[in-house]
């Protein structure tokens, strides 16, 4: 029997009897996802446009109830929409710029995010979980539809592995009874707690923070509540030593409570308790409770998130604080960057030790996703006397003076990070180019015509010329190259050219698949190229 | 070392003076918050993030 540890909020892929069940030998897949959350379905769908065979196993039927991650950043929408999953949810999602910051009961300050122009997404929506999740199962049906080659399989849950040198295999129980499969690739997409890595016995090292939070969704029937982050540090009523408040689509608000570490969890979830912080915090508010439930955290992250033929991503690989909204959006980015590699290895146009960059990069992105929430988590939850007093002073400061503001860390709002500095970026020849399009760096979008840059980047290698000449087409070992051919003049409001040009005249780019940088120069030459391709994808 | 450790205030005495009497009448705790925000608004007008860096150092080194 498989029980389900929670409760759905769409189901959306019942179990259905595979004909795998009944072959006489394991059937070999060329890739097999664990873990059917947002991660793992967007795994699948990038191998699935990509044309590869992929079966998602989720132990449930559909999509977890809760909002949990509700912070989905610029870089998540746009790789959402390579996928053809974006518009759905910057349709429901809630846009916001406004932040306030209390402290007691003063409020000290308030910031606004002041989104560049030019961009086709905001820096951020909010949007509960299960809508994310649900927009892009959506996608997988639709692709589907159209023969994109992916399979989810629910009520299909993974109670071991075998792992070999060129293949894993895996045992599965189902409400038909166990059948077993094999995969040339196994991605762990199976969360914070990932039975995976408790299967394979790997490490996952980092700092636990003593601390509870209390999540409480709400409806309130005052609507008149501004779409703004509101942030309490030491809140005067009482309710947390820290509070947040946010909206959410469909006239619901999350609050966010930090209630301690020795807290007695069922007793904190007795409604009547709930509603008392509530209460204290919206005094005269009449307001629904949707969903609530109590969380900690751990800062960590796997040493390896590749081993062998298992590959992790998401929280499988790395937790970090909820603190800057770097869980969710951190796992849409390890989805983008692994996405090709594994696409041109399985297709045999690039080494197997292409997979290792993906560690090197995604690892990279982890410590910084860790270093920031965890100096977030630490201005928050002061460790010392000393931390708290200093922490005090700068939000007694930051009421009157500008330059304590910045020292204000609620949460550094996640941005993707660049690639300093590691093995597949290319040559920086491009002089008086932007520090903002360096190699490494994920393409900034800009408006092209009357439509947007990174609409047509991604999926493929190509070259983006700007006033530069170049061939229209190039192909290195069977890698096919592209050409993006723009002119500054294609966007009057100068975004383009500030993002790309900087003081240089033209530039040529060779951008991946993911929509990274890969190298850039004053010119075409064609054994440069040639290089950077080469080393972009660990031939070099 | 871009911090300065010559000499550099004028009327010595009359700052040191001024430091010790703004404690004046705080609690430990109080003066510890002001401590705080002294060094903040400090170390925000040296702006120099190596001689701050230097500074940090030198007054973890006891005498």
């Amino acid at each position: 029997m498989i029980h389900d540890r929670y409760q759905l909020a769409f189901k959306l892929y019942p179990y259905e009897r595979s004909s795998d069940q009944d072959a006489a030998q394991p059937v070999r897949h060329p890739v097999v996802v664990m873990g059917g959350g947002p991660i793992g379905i967007a795994t699948a769908l990038d191998l699935g446009l990509q044309g590869i065979p992929v079966v998602v196993l989720d132990d449930h039927e559909g999509i977890g109830q809760g909002s949990r991650a509700i912070c989905f950043a610029k870089r998540s929408l746009e790789i959402a929409d390579r996928y053809g999953a974006a518009d759905k949810m910057l349709d429901k999602g809630v846009v916001w710029n406004l932040g306030k910051v209390f402290h007691d009961d003063r409020k000290v300050f308030e910031f606004n995010l002041l989104p560049e122009d030019g961009h086709k997404f905001p820096a951020f929506i909010n949007l509960q979980q299960p809508y994310f999740e649900r927009f892009l199962v959506d996608r997988v049906r639709q692709a589907q539809a159209e023969g994109a080659p992916i399979d989810i399989r629910g009520k299909n849950r993974v109670d071991s592995v075998e792992t070999h040198d060129d293949h894993v295999r895996l045992n599965i129980t189902t409400p038909d009874g166990p059948y077993t499969i094999e995969a040339d690739w196994l991605i762990g997409c199976d969360g914070a707690s990932s039975p995976l890595r408790g299967m394979m016995g790997l490490d996952f090292e980092g700092r636990v923070f003593e601390d509870s939070f209390l999540i409480a969704d709400i409806k309130m029937n005052n609507q008149d509540f501004p779409t703004e982050r509101w942030f309490w540090f030491e809140p005067h009523f009482k309710s947390g030593a820290s509070t947040l408040l946010h909206k959410q689509p469909d006239g619901e608000w999350r609050i966010d409570f930090q209630i301690g570490w020795n807290i007695d969890r069922k007793e904190e979830l007795r409604e009547e308790n709930v509603r008392k912080r509530l209460d204290a915090m919206l005094p005269g508010v009449e307001y629904d409770i949707v969903w609530t439930s109590i969380y900690t955290f751990q800062c960590r992250r796997m040493k390896q998130f590749r081993h062998g033929r298992v590959i992790f991503a998401g929280d499988a690989a790395h937790q970090v604080s909820p603190f800057g909204a770097r869980g969710a959006n951190s796992g849409m980015q390890d989805v983008d960057n692994l996405g090709w590699k594994l696409g041109l290895v399985l297709q045999g146009k690039a080494p197997e030790r292409l997979l290792d960059s993906y560690h090197e990069e995604r690892a990279y992105g982890a410590d910084e996703n860790i270093l920031n929430s965890t100096r977030s988590t630490d201005f928050i939850t002061p460790k010392s006397k000393t931390s708290h007093i200093f922490r005090n002073a700068v939000l007694d400061l930051a009421e009157h003076h500008a330059f304590a503001r910045p020292l204000v860390n609620s949460g550094r709002l996640s941005v993707p990070c660049t690639y300093d500095g590691l093995s597949l970026n290319g040559a920086d020849a491009l002089t008086g180019g932007p520090a903002r399009t360096r190699p490494g760096s994920p393409c900034p979008d800009a408006p092209v015509g009357d439509r947007f840059l990174l609409g047509q980047l991604g999926g493929r290698f190509q070259l983006l010329t700007i006033d530069a000449d170049a061939p229209d087409a190039l192909d290195e070992d069977g890698i096919a190259v592209t050409r993006v051919a723009l002119s500054a003049s294609d966007d009057p409001t100068g975004a383009l050219a500030a993002r790309y040009l900087g003081d240089a005249p033209r530039a040529v780019y060779l951008i991946r698949p993911d929509q990274h940088v890969a190298a850039r120069w004053d010119s075409f030459d064609a054994s440069a190229v040639r290089d950077a391709l080469r080393r972009a994808t660990a031939r070099g | 070392m871009r911090l300065n450790t010559q000499p550099n205030i004028a009327a010595p005495d009359d700052f040191y003076a001024d430091l010790i009497a703004a404690h004046e009448g705080l609690s430990d705790d109080d003066s510890a918050a002001l401590n705080a925000r002294l060094i903040l608004l400090l170390a925000n007008h040296i702006g120099d993030r190596e001689a701050l860096s230097e500074a940090l150092t030198l007054a973890r080194q006891p005498g």
